[in-house]
């Protein structure tokens, strides 16, 4: 077998060394009547070359953003990744070396995580990021739960209905079992929402459904009953144009970053982030990287305040994740350097340029109305002349990826999609995909 | 290595210089957002150019040790070779630029990937189903705790306690508790078993399950798994396989048969997926017939025709635990890998464990072995003989450095006091396994001889010690502009 570096003669003296006659005796604690009798049924081992036209068969049934116009978003964005940062991930000291609990051989990747701590807390606008988390729906979850210690003895959570609805369904199941009360209301009630009990107040901006809210709702409805505000960004891409939630008083600030240098993958691996206030950083759940100094005096970095971890406080810790995202966010750590302050602001107002674009020329096509109101960032639902499921199908078809039906959550809402617009589309793509909606009626 | 002298990429940063570019803007410039929702310039973002960048993370990637630098020992952490093509299979345009909410009409290619990949992992774990929802290994525990809490609850009570031995993970106890589940611990015995005496007394009415690690993070196999099992039964409770050490044994022997009811498998470990200085990983979950109704949304599910969709609407599911299906593209890495090996799969588990007794009897003159029992796919070696001259685990890890190789786990299991955790995986020949030997025995005869040089070091490395206490005493957590 090719990754089985061993040959016949070298297994022989292992074994000789190790004082038995047969692989199968060092196997002889596995009591006989759990052994597999037969060889599983996967087929014979396949060469590389029959891997890549299995994979590649499999793969080329999808349609992709390369494959068509692509307009689909409600979480998940289709921005430019550069050569760089990909290529950066295939060096292997970089793609396989381990999570650095041993700071003297991992200083790439802690000088790595530190960085990007940085460029977070600076896009975010708070003092604190840690060092990544698996994706935004369980990022909310982990700031959730940070606000309830930090707001010790509470037990109720008030969180916009117009946040990402996977989020609040993740969030349903963490607390369902945790005696926590989850109540889910329209931004206007929030502040109604909020009592004694409350610990921390979420909402999103620009929410689900694209519209920009800002932070001052959540802010606000805090203030009034001492809880925690939690600001969440599902496009993180609009950090880089619309006031951060630090900016704006928030306490903790939590969502998607995949946006920043990693590609869709149908969703996943993607980079959940969590940034808070210095003074909140002990309650932060998952890995820190640090600076500090070495035996001679320079610089160095290590992870740090690891004593809120699971491998530590076992049952008392503050969350059960053992790992981060280390490879995306190295990814993202390279597409912010290289993007940096000018095109990050420039990658931000193309998308709401072209969003605007797309915006008007769908407002003009009969039969179709903007369905979010208010100021959008780079994407709106926009209501159809029949169930969106067959608009977006029909404009499949004609090789464009067009929207996401939101009755897929929202049965009421079933003429409406959500349309997303990013630096990826041009002109050309824009206008045809008006041109063919107006054949839909 | 190099030494350090690289400097942090904001520090390289300049007005005025640019890495980037895009195309000119092909439509008018609007934005139309009130100017009491924006912000202004991104202060203290980056200035620099692509040739910075490129030297830049070159030049850290040099302060790092991966796998490819040589033999990774360390244990529990299954550091194996990660075959290249699995890479290039993960970043085909159809898997990497597909989003997770295109029709499912267009998206079969994904949808019939992640059913082909369920059917494997069932059948290697000899389980009904598999949810390939849980993002790492930990929350594919919280999925299993939180499935075995639904069918309890559904029996009328979900019951108060796990028990967890002494020699699980750490991430057991926080799961069972996140799950809403207070913990009970269980002592090994002599051989770093489980006491079927201390289960026995443990296992009451009010206990859900028994969370068991299996082989056991000593590299030890559970040899009475069947007893275990059906004590566990006996009293209603489920029996939870930590499947993190399944490489020691896929492709040989099936956790449904020995009668464990769920099982989470780390697929970075024991299929592949490089660790990435720390994630991501996959952590998808088998389960049998009777806790499949409560699998995390969304599944995947094949109709008559052939076609396959994602299934939300289970109402029987313990709900949503992520975003979006699952890590797909670990899932492609990992599927890519197990076509490679196909049915000889079961070579992965056999070489993982000749490796591992080779080095336990390389080093069993030098080094304690706390426990005598037969060593599976890692093997773990205690400090006491060194500690007689006063050269503990932690010291033995920073002076293996110096040879080139990355510490064994000395951090786990609790119950080895100095413990030496080494697993060297399938992938190690036995020229690379010799030469991490010899170092070891250097470092055994080093810590009699002058046993001095271990406060310093190491001392080759880009940094020498790091002072962790002072980075927690008084976290710097992020750079900040010179005002």
């Amino acid at each position: 077998m090719k990754f089985l570096p061993s040959s016949d003669d070298e297994r022989a003296e292992m074994l000789a060394a190790i004082g038995v006659g047969s692989l199968e005796e060092l196997f002889g604690d596995v009591p006989a009547e759990f052994r597999t009798t037969r060889k599983p049924p996967i087929g014979r081992p396949l060469s590389e070359i029959e891997v890549r036209r299995d994979l590649g068969s499999v793969s080329a049934r999808n349609a992709h953003a390369r494959s068509h116009a692509h307009f689909l978003g409600a979480g998940c964005y289709h921005h430019y990744v550069p050569a760089i940062a990909d290529q950066t991930l295939y060096r292997e000291e970089w793609l396989s070396s381990y999570t650095p609990y041993q700071p003297e051989i991992s200083q790439g990747t802690l000088q790595s995580i530190f960085e990007w701590q940085t460029h977070l807390a600076i896009l975010t606008g708070m003092e604190v990021s840690n060092a990544s988390l698996y994706e935004g729906a369980t990022a909310l979850v982990e700031a959730l739960l940070m606000a309830s210690r930090l707001a010790k003895g509470r037990h109720r959570a008030v969180l916009s209905k117009n946040i990402h609805p996977e989020y609040l369904e993740t969030v349903r199941t963490y607390f369902g079992n945790l005696h926590f009360e989850v109540v889910e209301v329209d931004d206007g009630d929030l502040a109604g929402a909020c009592d004694s009990q409350t610990f921390a107040v979420a909402v999103q901006s620009p929410d689900f459904f694209g519209r920009v809210r800002g932070w001052k709702e959540a802010r606000d409805a805090a203030a009034t009953c001492g809880a925690m505000a939690i600001g969440v960004v599902a496009e993180a891409i609009s950090l880089a144009l619309l006031s951060p939630p630090g900016d704006a008083g928030l306490d903790i600030a939590c969502g998607e970053a995949r946006s920043l240098g990693v590609p869709m993958s149908y969703g996943a691996p993607a980079l959940g982030f969590l940034a808070c206030r210095d003074a909140h950083k002990r309650q932060m759940p998952g890995r820190l990287a640090g600076e500090t100094v070495d035996a001679e005096g320079r610089r160095a970095f290590c992870l740090t305040l690891s004593t809120r971890e699971q491998h530590i406080r076992r049952e008392k810790a503050t969350s059960n994740i053992c790992t981060n995202q280390g490879l995306m966010a190295l990814a993202s750590n390279v597409y912010l350097s290289l993007m940096g302050k000018a095109g990050l602001r420039e990658t931000a107002v193309q998308c709401a340029s072209k969003s605007e674009y797309l915006k008007e020329k769908i407002a003009a096509v009969p039969g179709y109305a903007i369905a979010t109101g208010g100021p959008t960032f780079n994407e709106f639902a926009v209501r159809g002349p029949k169930p969106a499921p067959e608009i977006v199908a029909a404009l499949a078809e004609k090789g464009i990826l067009a929207g996401v039906p939101l009755s897929t959550w929202f049965p009421e809402r079933e003429r409406e999609f959500l349309v997303a617009v990013t630096e990826m589309n041009t002109k050309a793509e824009m206008d045809v995909y008006a041109a063919e909606l107006s054949r839909i009626r | 290595m190099k030494s350090r002298d690289e400097g942090l990429i904001f520090e390289r940063s300049r007005p005025g210089k640019t890495g980037y570019s895009l195309p000119p803007l092909d439509v008018p410039e609007k934005v139309a957002i009130p100017e009491e929702l924006r912000r202004g310039a991104i202060d203290g973002e980056t200035e620099v150019s692509e040739v910075d960048v490129a030297r830049h993370f070159t030049r850290l990637s040099r302060m790092n040790l991966g796998i490819e630098d040589g033999l990774y020992p360390l244990g529990s952490c299954t550091m194996k070779h990660n075959p290249r093509i699995n890479e290039e299979m993960a970043r085909l345009p159809g898997f990497a630029a597909s989003h997770p909410y295109a029709p499912e009409s267009t998206s079969q290619g994904n949808l019939a990937l992640m059913w082909r990949l369920e059917r494997i992992l069932a059948e290697l774990t000899g389980l009904a189903r598999v949810t390939l929802t849980p993002c790492a290994g930990a929350q594919g525990e919280l999925a299993g705790i939180l499935m075995i809490r639904k069918a309890l609850e559904k029996q009328g009570n979900p019951r108060k306690y796990v028990l967890i031995p002494d020699s699980a993970h750490g991430t057991n106890p926080a799961t069972a508790s996140f799950a809403g589940y207070q913990v009970k611990e269980l002592a090994s015995n002599a051989n770093g078993r489980l006491d079927l005496h201390v289960l026995e007394e443990a296992m009451t009415d009010d206990v859900a399950a028994l969370m068991m690690t299996v082989p056991n993070t000593l590299g030890i196999f559970e040899r009475r798994i069947g007893d275990i099992a059906e004590i566990v039964h006996r009293k209603g409770g489920f029996l939870y396989g930590d499947g993190a050490n399944f490489n020691a044994f896929v492709g040989l022997a099936t956790p449904g048969r020995m009668g464990i009811d769920v099982m989470h498998m780390n697929l970075h470990k024991t299929f592949s997926t490089p660790h990435g200085g720390g994630g991501p990983g996959a952590g998808p979950v088998a389960v049998s017939e009777k806790l499949a109704p409560h699998m995390p949304v969304p599944t995947v599910e094949r109709r008559e025709d052939g076609s396959f969709h994602l299934d939300a609407d289970r109402p029987e599911s313990i709900g949503r635990l992520r975003s979006f299906s699952s890590q797909f593209g670990v899932l492609v890495r990992a599927l890519s890998y197990i076509l490679s090996y196909g049915e000889e799969i079961g070579e992965v588990a056999r070489n993982a464990v000749l490796n591992a007794n080779y080095i336990r009897a390389r080093l069993a003159d030098l080094y304690h072995l706390k426990y005598d029992a037969p060593t599976m796919h890692e093997v773990v070696f205690s400090d006491k003989r060194q500690a007689e001259y006063g050269v503990h685990n932690g010291d033995i890890a920073k002076r293996l450095m110096d040879f080139g190789f990355p510490p064994p786990t000395v951090s786990f299991p609790l119950i080895v006091p100095g413990a030496l955790m080494i697993e060297p995986t399938e992938t190690e020949g036995k020229p690379e396994l010799d030469i991490f030997v010899e170092a070891m025995r250097t470092i055994a005869r080093e810590a009699r001889e002058k046993p001095e040089i271990f406060a310093g070091a190491p001392y080759t490395t880009p940094v020498r010690r790091v002072d962790e206490v002072r980075a927690a005493k008084n976290p710097i957590l992020r750079w900040q502009a010179r005002r």
